[in-house]
C-alpha cells in the first residue's frame, strides 16, 4: 500500500451558524486519483480551500507528505508540491496563454527579484511553458490573450498552470465545469494521462469523469464524509444512493 | 522590445530635446521653464504609475516623497551643504527609507484601507513639515543656492538644467520599462491582475508590493530634489494631499500602465492649469481666481467618460 | 499637576471626539454599505457650516437657521448623490477617489465664488453662550457642553436605529453582505440614498456645530476629513460602534497630545527641543496611533464584516 500523501484529521470550519466542514477525516495515497463528490452546498469547495490554504480551518489538522501544513500560507503550500485549479476560472486575462503558464513556471524557478532581463524572452521560462502547453494541446493558441480563449481552452489553461508548478498533488475543482460533451471528453482523456504520474484530488459533479478516473471516491454531504470506497463500492452503497446518486445508477 | 508606442515616446523625447533651441530662437524662455516643470512632474508621475498603474496600489500619499526629496535638499542647503551628490543622495535614500516604513504597514492592507492609510501618513508628514519652524514652518523657505555638481553641470544655467531633467526623465522611463517587463515586473502585474491565482502558483504578494513601493518612493524623492531646485523655494505644500491627487490624475489622464501615459498626463494637466489661470477670453475674475472650479469639472468628466486616458488614443498596441 | 486643566482638556477631547463621530458615522456607513470612497464628505460639512451661518445672519433665529441649514445640506447631498455619485458605485476605488476629489475642488470654488475666501464670522445666540460652573473651580463653555450633548444624543439615536429598527437591520445586513440584501428584493437604490442622506445630514450637523469654534472657510472640510479617515481606520470600516470608539480615542489623543506633550517633554528635554518636538510630535500622534493599531489589528478595532 502506497504511503499517504495528504491527510486531514477532524477538519472543522464554520461560518457563523453554518457548519461547512464537520470533522472531516480524509486521506489520499500517493499516486491515486481520489474523487470527492456530493450535492451542491455540501462544502466541497470550502474543503478544497482549506487544503490549498485559501481558508484556515477552525480546528483539525492537515498533513502533506508527513508535514503539518495546517497553518502554512497558500504560496508555501505550492512550493511544497500542492497545486490547484479553480472551479470558477481564475487565470490572467490580460496575459497570453504562454505568459500565464510561464508565470507558473517562474514561481518555481528561483526568486523573482530580477529587475532587468525581459521575462517574456527568457527561454528558461518559455521553454518549459511551451512544453506543458504542448502536453495540454494548447500550444497552437499560446499567443492568444487568455480572455479570448474559449471556455474549454481556459479550463485547459488552468490545468496547464497547475502542472507548470511541478506538483506532487493536484487539487482539481470541477475541471470540466461548463464544458460541452466533446470538450469534457478531451479533458477527461487529458486527466487520464496524468493518472498514476500525479496524485489527484478531484472534485466533480460529472459522473462520467468521476467513474472513469477515480481509484477511490469519498462522498461529502453537509460537511461530513458519509462513505469512502472504490467506484464499485460507492455505486452499491445505499446511503450514498439515497443522499446523492439517486435512481440513475 | 520596441513597439509603435515606444517609438512615439522616443519621438516625444526628441522633440522635448529641441525645445531649448526653439525657445531661444523665438525668444520665449517661459516655455523652457514650463516644460522643465512638466518633465519634473512627469518623473513623479512615472514613479506613481509603477505602483498605481502596474501594481494596482491606489496610493494617495505619493506627494510625501516630493516633500521628502525637497526637504532633503533644502535642509542640507540651509546648513551650508551644497553638494548635489550628497543632497540628491539623501533625497533618494530618505524617500526609500520612509517608503519602506510606511509601506511595511500599509502594503498589507488593500482597498479603501490602503487609500486612507497612505493619505493619513502623507498628512502626518505635511504637519511635521509645517511645525518645524527652523525650516520655514508653513511659509516655507527660500533655497537660493542650487545643488552643486562640482562643475559637471550648472543648474543655474536654464538650458543645462533642462537637459539634465530630460536625461533623468528618459532614464526613468527606460528603467521602468525594463522593470515592468522583467521577472519582477511580471509578478507585480500578476498580483494586480489576479491576486488569488498568484498566491496559488506560489508567489507571496507582500515582498513584491513592498519593493515596488520603495522603488517608486525613491524615484519620486529624486523628482522632489529636482523640483526644489526648479522653484528655488521649499514649502510643505509639496506634500499637500491635493498634490497627491494631481499626481494621480496625471497618471490616469495619461493612461495607467502605459509608458507614455505619465508624460502625457503631466503635460496636459499642467498646461491646462497654466492655461486656465491665464485665460483672457473671459473676464479675468470669472476664470482666473476660480480656475480650480473648471479643473474640478474637467477631472470629474475625465473619470466618468475618458477612463482609458490619452495613451489609449495613440496608435499601436500597449506593451 | 493642574487638575482643572486636565479636566478642561478632557472635555475638549470629548467635544472633538463627538464631532469626529458625527462625520465618521455617515462616512463609515457609505464605505461599508456602498463600498464608495467619498472624499467629498468634508464638503457637506462645509456646506452645513456656511448655510447655517448665512441663515442665522439672514433670519436672526438660530433654531430656524439650524433647521434650514440641515435641510439645505441634506438637499445638496441628495442632489450630489443622484447626479454624480450613482455612477460611481460600480466603479473601482481609484475612479471614486479621483471623481470625488474633483467634486471637492468644485464645491470649494463654488463656496468661494458666493462667499469669498476669507473666513466667515459665525456666531451663536446668547442663550448658548457663556460658561457653566461645573465644580467649585471648573468653568466650561456652555456651547461646547451642548455639542457634547448633541453628539451623544445622536450616538444613542443611531445605536437605537441600527440595532432595533427594521431599517437598521437592513443597514447592518448591507454592511456585511451587499449582494444578499439586493437579492432579497430590497430597493437597494432607495437604501443607498437614505444612507447617503443620513450621512450628509450628520456631516451638516457637525459643520453647523463647528462653525463658531473653528474657522468657516473654503477647504475647512478637508482639514478635518483626514482625521475622520484615521477614526474609521482605527474603528473599522462599516461599523458605527467602531466609529464611536475610534472618534473618542482620536479626539482624546489629539487634544491631550496638543495640550500636554510639550510640557511633558520639557521635563526630560531642553526647553528649545521641547518647543520644536512638542508640537511636531503632537500633530503626528494620531497617525502614529493609527499605525500602531494597524500593526496589531489590520481591520480596525470593531470591524463589521464577517471573515
Amino acid at each position: 500500500m502506497n504511503k499517504l500523501l495528504l491527510e486531514t484529521r477532524e477538519l472543522r470550519k464554520t461560518f457563523g451558524a453554518l457548519v461547512a466542514t464537520d470533522g472531516v477525516d480524509f486521506d489520499v495515497r500517493e499516486g491515486e486519483t481520489h474523487a470527492v463528490i456530493g450535492p451542491n452546498g455540501a462544502g466541497k469547495t470550502t474543503f478544497i480551500k482549506q487544503i490549498s490554504g485559501e481558508l484556515r480551518p477552525d480546528s483539525g489538522e492537515i498533513r502533506f507528505a508527513g508535514d503539518d501544513i495546517t497553518a502554512l500560507p497558500a504560496p508555501q503550500r505550492s512550493h511544497k508540491g500542492l497545486a490547484r485549479s479553480f472551479q470558477i476560472t481564475s487565470i490572467y486575462r490580460e496575459f497570453s496563454a504562454l505568459e500565464n503558464v510561464a508565470l507558473a513556471v517562474q514561481a518555481h524557478a528561483g526568486h523573482s527579484f530580477r529587475f532587468w532581463r525581459a521575462a517574456r524572452e527568457d527561454p528558461a521560462l518559455t521553454g518549459p511553458a511551451i512544453r506543458i502547453l504542448e502536453e495540454i494541446r494548447l500550444d497552437r493558441r499560446k499567443d492568444v490573450l487568455a480572455a479570448n480563449l474559449s471556455h474549454g481552452e481556459q479550463r485547459q489553461l488552468e490545468i496547464a498552470m497547475a502542472l507548470a508548478t511541478r506538483p506532487q498533488l493536484l487539487l482539481l475543482d470541477e475541471p470540466v465545469a461548463g464544458m460541452g460533451t466533446d470538450e469534457s471528453q478531451r479533458m477527461i482523456e487529458l486527466l487520464a494521462t496524468l493518472k498514476g504520474e500525479k496524485t489527484i484530488v478531484l472534485i466533480e459533479h460529472d459522473m462520467d469523469a468521476v467513474f472513469t478516473l477515480a481509484d477511490r471516491i469519498s462522498v461529502l454531504v453537509y460537511g461530513r464524509i458519509i462513505a469512502t470506497g472504490t467506484p464499485v463500492e460507492i455505486r452499491a452503497n445505499q446511503e450514498v444512493r439515497a443522499a446523492y446518486l439517486g435512481e440513475d445508477f | 522590445m520596441i513597439t509603435t508606442r515606444n517609438w512615439i515616446l522616443v519621438a516625444i523625447l526628441l522633440l522635448l530635446g529641441a525645445v531649448p533651441a526653439a525657445a531661444a530662437y523665438f525668444e520665449q524662455p517661459f516655455y523652457l521653464d514650463l516644460l522643465r516643470r512638466v518633465m519634473i512632474f512627469a518623473i513623479a508621475a512615472v514613479s506613481l504609475n509603477l505602483i498605481l498603474g502596474y501594481g494596482g496600489m491606489v496610493s494617495f500619499g505619493h506627494a510625501a516623497y516630493l516633500g521628502i526629496g525637497g526637504y532633503a535638499v533644502g535642509i542640507l542647503a540651509h546648513h551650508g551643504i551644497h553638494s548635489g551628490w550628497l543632497q540628491w543622495g539623501l533625497a533618494i535614500g530618505a524617500s526609500a527609507l520612509v517608503a519602506l516604513a510606511i509601506g511595511a504597514i500599509s502594503v498589507r492592507t488593500s482597498g479603501i484601507y490602503f487609500i486612507m492609510i497612505t493619505l493619513a501618513f502623507t498628512q502626518m508628514l505635511y504637519y511635521l513639515g509645517i511645525s518645524i519652524e527652523e525650516y520655514g514652518g508653513d511659509d516655507g523657505m527660500r533655497v537660493p543656492v542650487r545643488s552643486q555638481f562640482s562643475g559637471l553641470v550648472d543648474l543655474n544655467d536654464g538650458t543645462q538644467f533642462y537637459f539634465l531633467v530630460l536625461g533623468i526623465l528618459a532614464a526613468s522611463l527606460f528603467l521602468v520599462h525594463r522593470l515592468v517587463n522583467s521577472r519582477f515586473g511580471m509578478v507585480l502585474q500578476a498580483i494586480r491582475s489576479n491576486e488569488a491565482r498568484t498566491r496559488a502558483i506560489g508567489f507571496s504578494p507582500y515582498p513584491y508590493r513592498l519593493a515596488t513601493f520603495v522603488i517608486s518612493g525613491a524615484m519620486c524623492g529624486l523628482a522632489g530634489a529636482l523640483l526644489v531646485n526648479h522653484t528655488a523655494y521649499l514649502t510643505p505644500e509639496f506634500m499637500n494631499w491635493t498634490r497627491s491627487g494631481e499626481l494621480m490624475f496625471m497618471v490616469i489622464l495619461g493612461g495607467i500602465a502605459t509608458s507614455a501615459g505619465p508624460l502625457l498626463g503631466a503635460a496636459v494637466l499642467l498646461l491646462l492649469e497654466d492655461v486656465l489661470q491665464g485665460w483672457s477670453l473671459l473676464p479675468r475674475e470669472a476664470v482666473r481666481d476660480h480656475w480650480q472650479l473648471y479643473l474640478g469639472i474637467f477631472l470629474v468628466l475625465v473619470v466618468l467618460f475618458a477612463r482609458r486616458g490619452l495613451a489609449g488614443l495613440l496608435p499601436g498596441k500597449n506593451e | 499637576m493642574n487638575y482643572i486643566l486636565i479636566a478642561e482638556q478632557t472635555l475638549n477631547g470629548l467635544q472633538l471626539g463627538v464631532m469626529l463621530f458625527l462625520l465618521a458615522a455617515g462616512l463609515t456607513l457609505v464605505f461599508g454599505i456602498m463600498n464608495l470612497v467619498n472624499l467629498a464628505h468634508g464638503a457637506l460639512y462645509m456646506v452645513g457650516a456656511y448655510l447655517t451661518t448665512w441663515f442665522y445672519q439672514a433670519t436672526g433665529s438660530y433654531l430656524l437657521a439650524v433647521v434650514l441649514g440641515l435641510a439645505g445640506t441634506l438637499a445638496v447631498g441628495i442632489v450630489t448623490e443622484l447626479v454624480a455619485l450613482r455612477t460611481l458605485y460600480e466603479r473601482d476605488h481609484l475612479d471614486q477617489v479621483l471623481a470625488t476629489f474633483g467634486l471637492i475642488l468644485i464645491f470649494n470654488e463654488l463656496i468661494a465664488i458666493v462667499w469669498g475666501r476669507a473666513a466667515l464670522y459665525s456666531t451663536i445666540p446668547d442663550y448658548l453662550s457663556g460658561h457653566v460652573q461645573l465644580t467649585d473651580s471648573l468653568r466650561y463653555p456652555l456651547y461646547r457642553l451642548v455639542i457634547i450633548g448633541v453628539g451623544l444624543a445622536v450616538a444613542v439615536l443611531l445605536w437605537f436605529t441600527v440595532s432595533r429598527t427594521r431599517i437598521g437591520m437592513l443597514i447592518r445586513a448591507g454592511a456585511s453582505n451587499r449582494a444578499m440584501v439586493a437579492a432579497l428584493g430590497v430597493n437597494i437604490r432607495l437604501l443607498y440614498t437614505i444612507v447617503f442622506g443620513v450621512g450628509a445630514a450628520l456631516a451638516g450637523l457637525a459643520g453647523l456645530l463647528s462653525g463658531p469654534i473653528y474657522a468657516v472657510q473654503p477647504g475647512m472640510g478637508e482639514l478635518i476629513l483626514i482625521q475622520v479617515f484615521v477614526v474609521i481606520v482605527i474603528g473599522g470600516i462599516g461599523s458605527i460602534r467602531g466609529a464611536f470608539a475610534g472618534a473618542l480615542i482620536v479626539g482624546m489623543v489629539d487634544t491631550m497630545g496638543r495640550a500636554f506633550l510639550k510640557p511633558t517633554l520639557a521635563t526630560v528635554l531642553s526647553p528649545t527641543a521641547a518647543e520644536t518636538a512638542g508640537p511636531a510630535l503632537a500633530s503626528m500622534l494620531i497617525y502614529l496611533l493609527m499605525a500602531a493599531v494597524l500593526a496589531f489589528r489590520p481591520e480596525g478595532l470593531f470591524p463589521s464584516r464577517g471573515s
